[in-house]
C-alpha cells in the first residue's frame, strides 16, 4: 500500500507515470468512467477549500466510485478531541482511499501511520500540497513539452505558500533547472528549502524582489496569493497582501510562451485583463487537477488502467 | 579531590559539558536503573576546563546512547570491558531522534495530538528537523 504525502514520494520515474497516465484521462475519459466502481473515497477536510475538494469529489465519481467525509474541523469528532490517528483508524473501516486536508502540518502523515487504506496529502497548513504539485508539473510540461532546463520564477508568499515548496521540491530533480524567488524580504522562502534541497542539488537560485526586472528571463511563472489564514498579525497581512500584481503591462516584458500559473484561490495579484492572454495558464490547472487526482486515486487504488491494460506502479 | 572507583564492566560518559550532566542523566533515563551509576559534577578537565562525568556499571550499555553524539560533539564513551578500555569514541549524531526534542512550531500536528511522539530526523545539511513539519528546532546543545 502507498500513501502520497509528500510530492517526492513518488520517484522521477512514477511521477512521470502519473502525468502520462492523467494525459491518457483527458484525451478519453470515457475510457475510465468505471475504473472504481464500488471504491469509496473519504474526504477528510479539516479546514475550507472548495476546489480542491470538488476536484477530489469530481475525480472519483469520473471513475464511477463514490465519495463521503466532512467539511469543516466543526462536522467531525476533532471537536470532541478525536485524534487525527483516531479518525484514520476509523475512516479505514468505511473508505477504500482518503483524501486529508488539515491546517495542521504533518497531519496526513500521522494519518497515515494509523490508516490501512491509502492517504492522499490535499494539504496540510503551510508545508505540502502533492496533488497540486502534480498538477503544476503537468500543466508545465503541457505547455514547454518537458521539465528540464527551464528557468522558473516564483512571485509572492513564498515563505508559506506550500505549493511553491512542493514544486521546487519536485522541480529541482530535473537537469538544468534555475530558480527565481521573487518577494519581499519578510515571505522569503524558507531556509531549509535552500539547504536541503536546492544546495544539496547545486540547482541555481536567486532571491530578488523586482517582479518586472525578472520576467524577461523566465520560461515558467509561477504568481501565489498572500495567505490571510498564515498570518498571526492582521497589520503584516495588509502591508504585503498587494505587494505583487501581475497585469498586462508586466506581462508584456515576458517571453512570448511563458506561461502563468497559479494554484487559485487569486485575490489581486493577478489582474482580470490577463486572463484572456494565451500565456494564463492557471483555469487550465484546475481542468488538469480533476486529471491528475484521477490519475492518482486509480494508482493507489492499484486499479488496472483500462487503456494500457497494466497497473501505472507497484503499490 | 572526589575519588570514585574505577568500573570493572560498563561505560563512562567523559567530557560531559560542566552543568549538563544531570540532563544527560535524566534523558538516558539512569534514575530507572538498578544498575550502579555515578555522576560527577564539576570534574577539572586538562581539555575543557571543567567537564561532568557519568560512570555506568554493568554488561548492559544503557539504551538510546546515540542521542549523546545529538546533545554534544565534544561527548567521548568509554566502553570498560574487565577493567580495561575496550572502545573509546564520540558518538555519531543519529538519523533519528524520538520524544528528544520537543516541536515548537504551533502549525505542526504535534502541537495538538495526543499520544504524538516528537520525531526528528537528520537532514542532508546535519541539522535536525521535525518528521512532521520539516521544522528546524533552535536547540539549546
Amino acid at each position: 500500500m502507498r500513501h502520497l504525502i509528500d510530492s517526492l514520494d513518488l520517484s522521477v520515474a512514477e511521477t512521470q507515470e502519473i502525468l502520462d497516465l492523467a494525459d491518457r484521462i483527458a484525451a478519453d475519459s470515457a475510457a475510465y468512467a468505471h475504473c472504481a466502481d464500488g471504491k469509496i473515497l473519504a474526504t477528510l477536510f479539516y479546514e475550507p477549500s472548495t476546489r480542491t475538494r470538488l476536484s477530489f469529489e469530481t475525480a472519483m465519481l469520473n471513475l464511477g466510485g463514490r465519495t463521503l467525509g466532512f467539511a469543516g474541523a466543526e462536522q467531525c469528532s476533532a471537536t470532541k478531541g478525536e485524534t487525527v490517528a483516531d479518525t484514520a483508524r476509523v475512516v479505514s473501516c468505511y473508505a477504500d482511499i482518503i483524501a486529508m486536508r488539515h491546517p495542521k502540518e504533518g497531519a496526513p502523515l500521522r494519518a497515515s501511520m494509523y490508516s490501512r487504506i491509502p492517504v492522499i496529502n490535499a494539504g496540510d497548513g503551510g508545508h505540502n500540497h502533492p496533488t497540486q504539485t502534480m498538477i503544476d508539473l503537468l500543466t508545465i510540461r503541457q505547455r514547454k513539452g518537458h521539465l528540464d532546463h527551464l528557468k522558473i520564477g516564483f512571485c509572492g508568499d513564498l515563505k508559506f505558500g506550500r505549493t511553491v515548496h512542493s514544486l521546487v521540491n519536485s522541480l529541482v530533480r530535473y537537469p538544468g533547472n534555475e530558480f527565481y524567488f521573487i518577494s519581499p524580504e519578510e515571505l522569503k522562502v524558507p531556509e531549509y528549502l535552500i539547504e536541503d534541497t536546492l544546495k544539496p542539488a547545486k540547482a541555481p537560485y536567486h532571491e530578488i524582489s523586482s517582479l518586472e526586472e525578472t520576467l524577461p528571463e523566465l520560461d515558467v511563472l509561477y504568481m501565489t496569493r498572500v495567505q490571510k489564514e498564515r498570518f498571526f498579525n492582521e497589520e503584516d497581512y495588509i502591508r504585503l497582501k498587494d505587494i505583487y500584481i501581475l497585469d498586462q503591462e508586466k506581462l508584456n516584458l515576458a517571453k512570448a510562451d511563458m506561461p502563468v500559473l497559479h494554484p487559485l484561490p487569486r485575490v489581486d495579484e493577478i489582474a482580470p485583463e490577463v486572463d484572456a492572454d494565451p500565456r494564463a495558464a492557471y483555469f487550465q490547472q484546475v481542468l488538469n487537477g480533476k486529471f491528475i487526482r484521477m490519475a492518482l486515486i486509480l494508482s493507489l487504488l492499484d486499479l488496472t488502467d483500462p487503456v494500457t491494460g497494466k497497473k501505472v506502479f507497484l503499490c | 579531590m572526589l575519588n570514585v572507583e574505577s568500573i570493572q564492566n560498563g561505560v563512562v560518559i567523559d567530557h560531559i559539558p560542566a552543568g549538563k550532566g544531570m540532563d544527560i542523566y535524566r534523558l538516558l533515563e539512569l534514575e530507572s536503573k538498578t544498575q550502579s551509576v555515578a555522576l560527577l559534577q564539576s570534574v577539572k578537565s586538562q581539555k575543557y576546563g571543567c567537564k561532568d562525568l557519568i560512570k555506568i556499571e554493568g554488561e548492559t550499555l544503557p539504551e538510546r546512547l546515540d542521542i549523546l553524539g545529538y546533545l554534544d560533539s565534544q561527548i567521548t564513551l568509554i566502553v570498560i570491558r574487565d577493567g580495561k578500555v575496550s572502545k573509546k569514541y564520540h558518538p555519531v549524531p543519529p538519523q533519528r531522534l524520538v520524544n528528544v526534542i520537543k516541536c515548537k512550531n504551533p502549525r505542526c500536528i504535534t502541537s495538538i495530538e495526543t499520544s504524538c511522539d516528537h520525531i526528528f530526523e537528520l537532514s542532508p545539511s546535519g541539522r535536525y528537523r521535525c518528521l512532521y513539519c520539516n521544522q528546524e528546532m533552535p536547540v539549546g546543545r
